[in-house]
C-alpha cells in the first residue's frame, strides 16, 4: 500500500461528494423512519425506479435527468401517498406495523426490483448529460462533474426539505405528528393525512435521488440492495429524524467507504457502512446527533 | 399428542415421501424436492424468532451461508491435507454450531434494541459476513468455491437421493423442535414477547434470555440447512448464497402459511417452494421472486393470519373450542363470534 | 408496627429525568410489610414514573431502591418480579394473542415457577381459573382480551399481577371508570389480599376508595413528595389542599 498524499486528498474529496449524494437517498428514510417511524426498507427500490424513469425520458427525448426527476416528483408523491394509505389501513391502524408492516415493505422491495428486471432486463442503463464526463481540477484535487453536480443538487434538495419541515405549516405538523398525535387531533388536524403527505414527500425525494444515482453510475435493478443498509446506517448515525445529521453521517460514511476502497480495496467497502451501523446500534442507538 | 408419537408419524410420512420420490424414477424430483425441504427448514427456523417472538430477521442468508461455508472450509482442508472428508451429518452439526454461536453473538449485541432496529441490524450483519467471506481466499473469495459431489454413497446409492434424505430428516427435526417449543413454557414466553415485551418482563418473563434462545435455535437450524448445500450445488458463489432471496422466502413462507404454529411455515414452504420450482422451469427464474413478493404483500394485507387463519375462518370455530395451548392469531378478523 | 421489622420497600432519594425535564426529584419513601399505602397526586405528578422506576421498567439516574433487604440497582424488571414485586399497568397491557387463562398462566409459569415451586398442569389450570373467578372474569376464561370491556381488562390486569404471588403489589389506577359496586369489589379484593400478607400500594384518583383503603397516604406533586402520613392528617395539610385538592 503506497501512501500518497494525493491519493488521500482525492479519496477524502470523493468521499465527501459521494456522501453528499448518499444524503439525497437517505433523506426520504430520515423522514419516513426517523420522524414517522415507518420502516420503509423498500425506499432504495423507489430510488432505482426514479433512475429508470430518468433513463427512459433521457433515452427517448434526451431530457436532462435532474429536470425530469423534478417534473416527475408529483407522480412519485402520489405513489407514496397511495402506499401509505394501504400501510395505514392494513397495519398501522391495528398496531401490526412491526412484523407485518416490515414484511409489506420487504415485499414491495422485491416486487419493484423484479418488476424492473422483467421490464428492462438486467443490463446496466445509463444517461447522457453535459456534465457527465468533464472533470474540474482544483490544485491536486479531481472533481468529476458527474459526482459534483449530484452532490450539490442533493444538498440543495435537503436544504429545501429542511426549510419545509421547519418553516411551513405542513412541515411543522409533520414534526408534531411524530411527537403527539393526540394534540394534533385536538387542533382539528388529521394525523393520518399529515403522515400521508409526509410519506408522499419521502417517496418524491426518491425520484430526484434516482436521477442523481444514474448520473453517477450505471444502474441495474439490484443496485438498490446495497443501499438498504447504507441508508439506514446513515439515518441512525445521523440521529434518526435529523436532516443535518443525515448529511454529516452520509459524508462520514462516504469518506470511510472511499478511504477503505482506495487503501484496502473495493471489496471491503460494503462492510464499512454496515459495520458502522452495527457499531452505532450496539453502542449508541440514538446516533451521533442524538434525539 | 405426545412428542414421540408426533415424531413417529412424521418419520412415517417422511418415509412415504421418500418412497414416492423414488417411484418417479427421475432424479429431478430429488433436486427440486431438496430445495423445497431446505425451505421448510429455513422457514420453520425463521418462524421461531419471527413468528413466535415477533422479531424479524432479514439475515437468513447469513446463517445459511455460515453453514455452507463451514462445509467448504472443511472440504478444502480435507482435500489439501488428503484427509477423509467429514460425513454430512457431522458437517451439519458443525455448521449448526457455527451459526448458533454467531446467532447468539448477534443476538447479544442487538436484541436489546427495538424490533425495527434489530431487523436492520440483521441486514447489516448479513452484509458484514458476506464481505468477510468474499475476502477470504481460502474459501474461494468472490470467485466461488467448487465442491465435488461424490457419485454414490452406501447404502442409498445415488448421492442426490442421499442429500434429499438428509434434508428430509432435518425438516422432520425442525418441525418437531418448533412444535415442542410451541407446546412448552418457552412457547408461552415467546408469545408474550411478541405481544407485549414490557408486560412480559413485569410478569417475570426473562425476555432477553428467551430472545437469545430463539435466535440461537433459529441460527442453528439455518446453519444445519446450509451445511449440505455446497455438495448439492457443487459451485458455491457468495453473492447468490448470501442473497436476499433467502430472506424474502424465509419471511414470505411463514407469513403465507401462518406464523402462529409450526404448520404455517411447512405449508408455506411446500406451497411457495413448489410454485417457484414450477415457475423456474416453465417461465423464468426472475418471475419466482415476483410471485413471492406478490404473495407476501397480498397475504400480509388481506390474510395476515396466513393460510392457517383462512382455514380457521372457513371452519368458523368459536374461541372456546380452542382449549389450552392453541392460540388464535389476534389479527385474524372474524375468528371469534 | 414494631420498630424492629425492616421495611419491605425502601426508596432513597430517587430521581429521574427525561432530558431536561425532571420527572422525579429526591423521592424518599419507606413501606413496611403488610402496609396499605395510598399514593395520590395530580396527573403528570410522576406516580407512574415512580412505579416504573421501582419495578425496573425505567432506570432512575439518582437514588436507590431496596426491596426485601435487597438493593434493586441493576436488576431487570423480571428479576424484581421474581423477588416479589408486582404491578398492574395504568393502561392495561394484556397479551393479546393469549386467552385469559393463558394470560394468568404466564406469571405462574415464569415467576412462581422460577421460585422453585412447580405445579402440575391441571393444578395450574385450576389456579388460573380461581384467580379469574376472584375478579369475576371466569365466564370469559377462554376468550381473548379483545373480547373484554375496558373495565374487564383492568380486572385482568390486576389478576395477572396477583398471579405472580407478590409480597408487594402496586395497583396503578386500577379503578378508573368502574361503577360503585365494582370499586367495592376491587377494594374487597385488595383488602383480602392484604390480610393474606400482601403489602399494597394503591395509586388512585378516586378519593373515596383511597381514603377507605389506605392506612397511610403519600402525596406526589410535580415530581416531589409533599406529604406522607395518616390519611386524615394529609388531607388537611394546607400544602396538599393547595397543590392537589384545591384544583
Amino acid at each position: 500500500m503506497i501512501f500518497s498524499f494525493d491519493l488521500l486528498i482525492n479519496a477524502l474529496v470523493s468521499g465527501i461528494l459521494i456522501g453528499g449524494f448518499y444524503a439525497a437517498v437517505t433523506c426520504g428514510v430520515s423522514l419516513a423512519f426517523g420522524i414517522l417511524d415507518i420502516v420503509n426498507i423498500a425506499h432504495p427500490a423507489f430510488v432505482i425506479l426514479g433512475s429508470y424513469v430518468a433513463y427512459i425520458v433521457n433515452a427517448t427525448f434526451g431530457f436532462d435527468p435532474i429536470l425530469t426527476a423534478i417534473v416527475v416528483m408529483p407522480a412519485f408523491y402520489a405513489l407514496g401517498a397511495a402506499i401509505y394509505q394501504v400501510y395505514y389501513s392494513a397495519f398501522e391502524k391495528h398496531g401490526q406495523e412491526s412484523l407485518r408492516g416490515l414484511a409489506f415493505f420487504f415485499g414491495l422491495l422485491f416486487i419493484t426490483e423484479v418488476g424492473l428486471v422483467l421490464y428492462f432486463g438486467v443490463d446496466y442503463r445509463y444517461v447522457d448529460a453535459a456534465y457527465i464526463g468533464p472533470t474540474l481540477h482544483l490544485a491536486d484535487v479531481d472533481l468529476p462533474l458527474r459526482i459534483l453536480v449530484p452532490c450539490l443538487v442533493s444538498l440543495l434538495m435537503i436544504a429545501v426539505l429542511q426549510l419545509i419541515l421547519t418553516r411551513t405549516f405542513i412541515g411543522r405538523a409533520i414534526m408534531a405528528v411524530a411527537q403527539d398525535q393526540l394534540a394534533l387531533r385536538l387542533m382539528a388536524i388529521d394525523p393520518v393525512r399529515i403522515k400521508r403527505i409526509a410519506f408522499g414527500i419521502s417517496i418524491a425525494t426518491a425520484s430526484v435521488a434516482g436521477a442523481l444515482l444514474i448520473i453517477i453510475q450505471p444502474v441495474e435493478p439490484s443496485v438498490g440492495r446495497e443501499y438498504i443498509g447504507r441508508v439506514f446506517a446513515i439515518c441512525v448515525l445521523g440521529g434518526m429524524g435529523s436532516l443535518p445529521g443525515a448529511v454529516v453521517a452520509a459524508m462520514l460514511i462516504g469518506i470511510f467507504e472511499s478511504l477503505t476502497s482506495t487503501f484496502y480495496g473495493p471489496s471491503w467497502a460494503p462492510a464499512v457502512s454496515f459495520g458502522f451501523l452495527l457499531l452505532t446500534l450496539a453502542v449508541r442507538p440514538a446516533g451521533l446527533m442524538g434525539r | 399428542m405426545r412428542t414421540p408419537a408426533f415424531l413417529a408419524i412424521c418419520l412415517a410420512v417422511a418415509a412415504a415421501v421418500f418412497g414416492i420420490a423414488l417411484g418417479f424414477g427421475n432424479d429431478y424430483v430429488f433436486f427440486a424436492g431438496y430445495v423445497v425441504l431446505q425451505y421448510v427448514v429455513l422457514s420453520t427456523a425463521w418462524n421461531i424468532l419471527g413468528g413466535y417472538c415477533g422479531y424479524v430477521n432479514f439475515g437468513t442468508a447469513a446463517f445459511f451461508a455460515l453453514g455452507a461455508y463451514s462445509t467448504v472450509a472443511i472440504y478444502k482442508y480435507s482435500a489439501d491435507n488428503d484427509v477423509w472428508a467429514l460425513p454430512i451429518p457431522v458437517l451439519m452439526m458443525i455448521g449448526g454450531i457455527v451459526s448458533g454461536i454467531v446467532g447468539f453473538g448477534m443476538g447479544y449485541l442487538t436484541l436489546r434494541l427495538r424490533g425495527a432496529f434489530f431487523s436492520i441490524a440483521t441486514l447489516a450483519l448479513a452484509v458484514v459476513l458476506e464481505t468477510l467471506v468474499v475476502n477470504w481466499d481460502y474459501v474461494g473469495g468472490s470467485r466461488g468455491a467448487y465442491v465435488i459431489r461424490p457419485e454414490e454413497i452406501d447404502p442409498i446409492g445415488n448421492y442426490i437421493r442421499y442429500l434429499f434424505l438428509i434434508m428430509l430428516l432435518l425438516a422432520v427435526a425442525a418441525i418437531t423442535v418448533a412444535r415442542l417449543i410451541e407446546h412448552s413454557r418457552l412457547g408461552y414466553g415467546f408469545a408474550t414477547i411478541r405481544d407485549d415485551e414490557l408486560a412480559a418482563e413485569a410478569s417475570g418473563v426473562p425476555t432477553l434470555r428467551l430472545k437469545l434462545i430463539a435466535t440461537t435455535i433459529s441460527g442453528v437450524l439455518m446453519g444445519m440447512a446450509g451445511a449440505p448445500f455446497p455438495y448439492y450445488i457443487s459451485y458455491l458463489q457468495p453473492d447468490s448464497t448470501f442473497g436476499l432471496d433467502y430472506a424474502v422466502n424465509s419471511i414470505a413462507m411463514p407469513l403465507v402459511g401462518g406464523t402462529t404454529s409450526w404448520v404455517g411455515p411447512l405449508i408455506g414452504a411446500i406451497l411457495l417452494g413448489s410454485l417457484q420450482q414450477i415457475a423456474t422451469v416453465t417461465i423464468s427464474s426472475a418471475v419466482n421472486l415476483l410471485i413471492v413478493g406478490l404473495l407476501l404483500v397480498g397475504f400480509v394485507i388481506v390474510a395476515p393470519a396466513g393460510i392457517i387463519g383462512l382455514v380457521h375462518r372457513y371452519w368458523q370455530r368459536k374461541p372456546e373450542d380452542f382449549v389450552g395451548r392453541r392460540r388464535i392469531d389476534a389479527a385474524a378478523p372474524g375468528s371469534a363470534p | 408496627m414494631s420498630a424492629a421489622a425492616p421495611d419491605l420497600l425502601q426508596i432513597d432519594n430517587l430521581g429521574k429525568r427525561f432530558g431536561g425535564f425532571v420527572a422525579l426529584e429526591s423521592i424518599s419513601l419507606s413501606v413496611a410489610p403488610g402496609e396499605r399505602l395510598g399514593l395520590i397526586g395530580p396527573n403528570g405528578s410522576g406516580k407512574s414514573t415512580l412505579v416504573n422506576c421501582i419495578c425496573g421498567t425505567l432506570h432512575n439516574e439518582q437514588g436507590t431502591v431496596h426491596f426485601d433487604g435487597r438493593k434493586l440497582d441493576g436488576l431487570l424488571a423480571h428479576q424484581r418480579t421474581h423477588l416479589g414485586l408486582a404491578r398492574s399497568f395504568q393502561l392495561p397491557r394484556p397479551f393479546v394473542s393469549l386467552n385469559l387463562i393463558d394470560n394468568i398462566r404466564i406469571p405462574l409459569l415464569y415467576t412462581v415457577g422460577a421460585r422453585g415451586r412447580h405445579h402440575a398442569a391441571n393444578e395450574i389450570e385450576d389456579h388460573c381459573t380461581g384467580l379469574l373467578r376472584e375478579v369475576g372474569l371466569e365466564a370469559k376464561a377462554r376468550h381473548l382480551p379483545r373480547d373484554l370491556t375496558q373495565v374487564e381488562m383492568r380486572k385482568l390486569e390486576l389478576a395477572r399481577a396477583m398471579a405472580s404471588e407478590p409480597k408487594l403489589l402496586i395497583a396503578d389506577e386500577a379503578m378508573a371508570g368502574l361503577t360503585h359496586s365494582e370499586i367495592e369489589d376491587i377494594l374487597t379484593l385488595l383488602v383480602r389480599l392484604n390480610e393474606q400478607g400482601v403489602t399494597v400500594i394503591l395509586i388512585e384518583h378516586i378519593m373515596r376508595a383511597v381514603m377507605s383503603f389506605s392506612r397511610r397516604l403519600v402525596v406526589l406533586v410535580s415530581g416531589k413528595k409533599i406529604a406522607d402520613g395518616a390519611p386524615d392528617d394529609v388531607m388537611h395539610d394546607p400544602e396538599v389542599e393547595r397543590a392537589y385538592l384545591g384544583q
